[in-house]
């Protein structure tokens, strides 16, 4: 499903990423775990397409982020860890998520209503002025909603409550089996129970792989 | 296509609701309203009066206001959302860049031009109420050098918005941009001129090179080609290329200079890391 070849990116005459080989499959649920500057994120957004690698490849399908980013992206939903201060009110992100994926506003919505989350109130209010709570449980809804083969989480609970947590790991346990996950997270003790496989990656490498 | 004009449609929402564009609506708005208030209509200098009179300072301040109010404001459409992270997250769907680009830009050039066009044709339906005629050859020239001159700025704006990953820097290079530009109009190159180092011809492809000189030109040229305010750089260029070849000049050169801005700033944010 995703297939990171020998991949190198360097920031700085710093291999951030250093020849790294990974292969994701099909209904792997992954914890990416690792301590600051080991090359999660770096890993992530290369996987995205936000970065040029240096050196090797990486497929995702088949396909590579850089070259068929629409392709790659049409199959990966992605939350980041900080809700962007997106100035678009609800309504024009929801018509932006639902025309770039073809995702229906109803499903995000019943998403949300899953989350405890009524956006009907707030539709016309600028996405920025929601509070941090309400804007990740919108991004994780977006997330959920577009019913992609990859769900990238970085540290995805940040801004929610127990209660949301709670909630929000429910609804991963609900996702189709052949659904990949990859989390990037500090707390394993949370994923724990949703995930089938730990990455460990420090200084740019994976360190560790480990299938539970 | 499709989500070119979405992401066209949204920034034209996102931006319509901005201070930013309040304060420059205001500021051009507000302008034709002062020059009516101050009867600038009703005044003569230099041997206009009317409509001419309120378009000829209309285009005059233009020409200062303009490429900054859209350098600034437009720096940050690339820039900021890369410092805030809200490219990261708008770019994980699946959107091409092509699109992402082309439409804020379409956007963009929306929400700069439309004030200033709708601004002119104030001028024009006060004066004309007022008892003048249409001036019709001088609106569609205008509105061709504004739309030219929105062009360049835009496609500068944009080249430098994907060029530099800080918000900051944008802006500083965006002051050096005008500035050099404000700078190396007939004023400077006058001075240049008189020092006699650099040859004529030299300072004659600066003010060529200059979109906002070419705009001056343009714009001051269709009331006399000989007015005293112009320069001697600018009375060169129209008694050297004519009236008509100049103004063809005026308008195509700024768009063709803001095309190659907007696709080197397109090849450049393809090509480099987007974060």
């Amino acid at each position: 499903m995703i297939e990171v070849k020998d991949a190198v990116k360097r920031f700085l005459d710093t291999n951030v990423l250093d020849h790294v080989d990974l292969v994701i499959e099909r209904g792997d649920k992954i914890a990416l775990m690792g301590p600051n500057g080991a090359g999660k994120t770096t890993l992530v957004r290369s996987i995205l397409g936000f970065y040029h690698l240096d050196s090797g490849k990486i497929e995702v399908e088949g396909y590579d982020p850089i070259k068929n980013r629409v392709k790659v992206l049409e199959k990966i939903s992605f939350i980041p860890q900080t809700p962007p201060p997106i100035k678009l009110s609800l309504t024009e992100l929801l018509e932006y998520v639902s025309k770039s994926t073809g995702t229906k506003e109803e499903d995000i919505k019943e998403e949300a209503k899953r989350m405890d989350l009524d956006i009907s109130k707030n539709l016309a209010k600028p996405f920025f002025k929601l509070s941090g709570g309400m804007k990740q449980k919108l991004l994780i809804a977006i997330a959920l909603a577009k019913r992609s083969d990859i769900l990238i989480f970085d540290e995805p609970t940040a801004n929610l409550d127990p209660k949301a947590r709670e909630k929000f790991y429910h609804l991963l346990s609900e996702l189709p089996q052949e659904v990949s996950t990859l989390f990037i997270t500090h707390r394993i003790e949370e994923v724990e129970g949703l995930i089938n496989r730990k990455i460990y990656m420090d200084l740019g490498k994976v360190v560790e792989d480990e299938r539970l | 296509m499709k989500n070119l004009l979405l992401m066209a449609k949204l920034d034209i929402k996102e931006s319509a609701r901005s201070r930013w564009f309040f304060v420059y609506l205001l500021v051009f708005g507000g302008l034709m309203a002062l020059f009516f208030i101050t009867g600038i209509t009703d005044s003569v200098v230099m041997g206009f009066t009317g409509l001419s009179r309120l378009l000829l300072v209309y285009m005059q301040v233009t020409i200062v206001i303009l490429p900054i109010f859209i350098l600034i404001t437009t720096v940050k459409s690339i820039s900021g959302d890369r410092e805030s992270a809200i490219l990261e997250y708008m770019l994980s769907f699946p959107v091409s860049l092509k699109d992402y680009y082309w439409g804020k830009m379409l956007g963009r050039f929306v929400i700069v031009f439309t004030p200033v066009f709708l601004a002119l044709l104030m001028g024009v339906v006060y004066g004309v109420i007022k008892g003048g005629e249409l001036p019709w050859k001088m609106l569609l020239v205008y509105s061709a050098l504004l739309l030219s001159l929105c062009a360049v700025f835009l496609g500068i704006a944009f080249f430098i918005s994907t060029l530099v990953k800080s918000h900051d820097v944008a802006l500083g290079a965006s002051f050096v941009v005008w500035i050099t530009l404000l700078a190396f109009i007939d004023i400077a190159l006058i001075g240049l001129m008189l020092q006699n180092r650099w040859d004529d011809n030299f300072i004659i492809t600066l003010a060529l090179l200059n979109p906002m000189e070419v705009f001056r030109v343009g714009a001051i040229s269709l009331f006399d080609p000989e007015l005293t305010v112009m320069g001697p750089v600018a009375y060169f260029l129209l008694d050297t290329f004519g009236h008509t070849l100049f103004l063809v000049y005026a308008v195509l050169y700024p768009i063709f200079l803001g095309a190659v801005f907007a696709f080197l700033g397109y090849y450049a944010f393809r090509k480099k890391d987007l974060l």
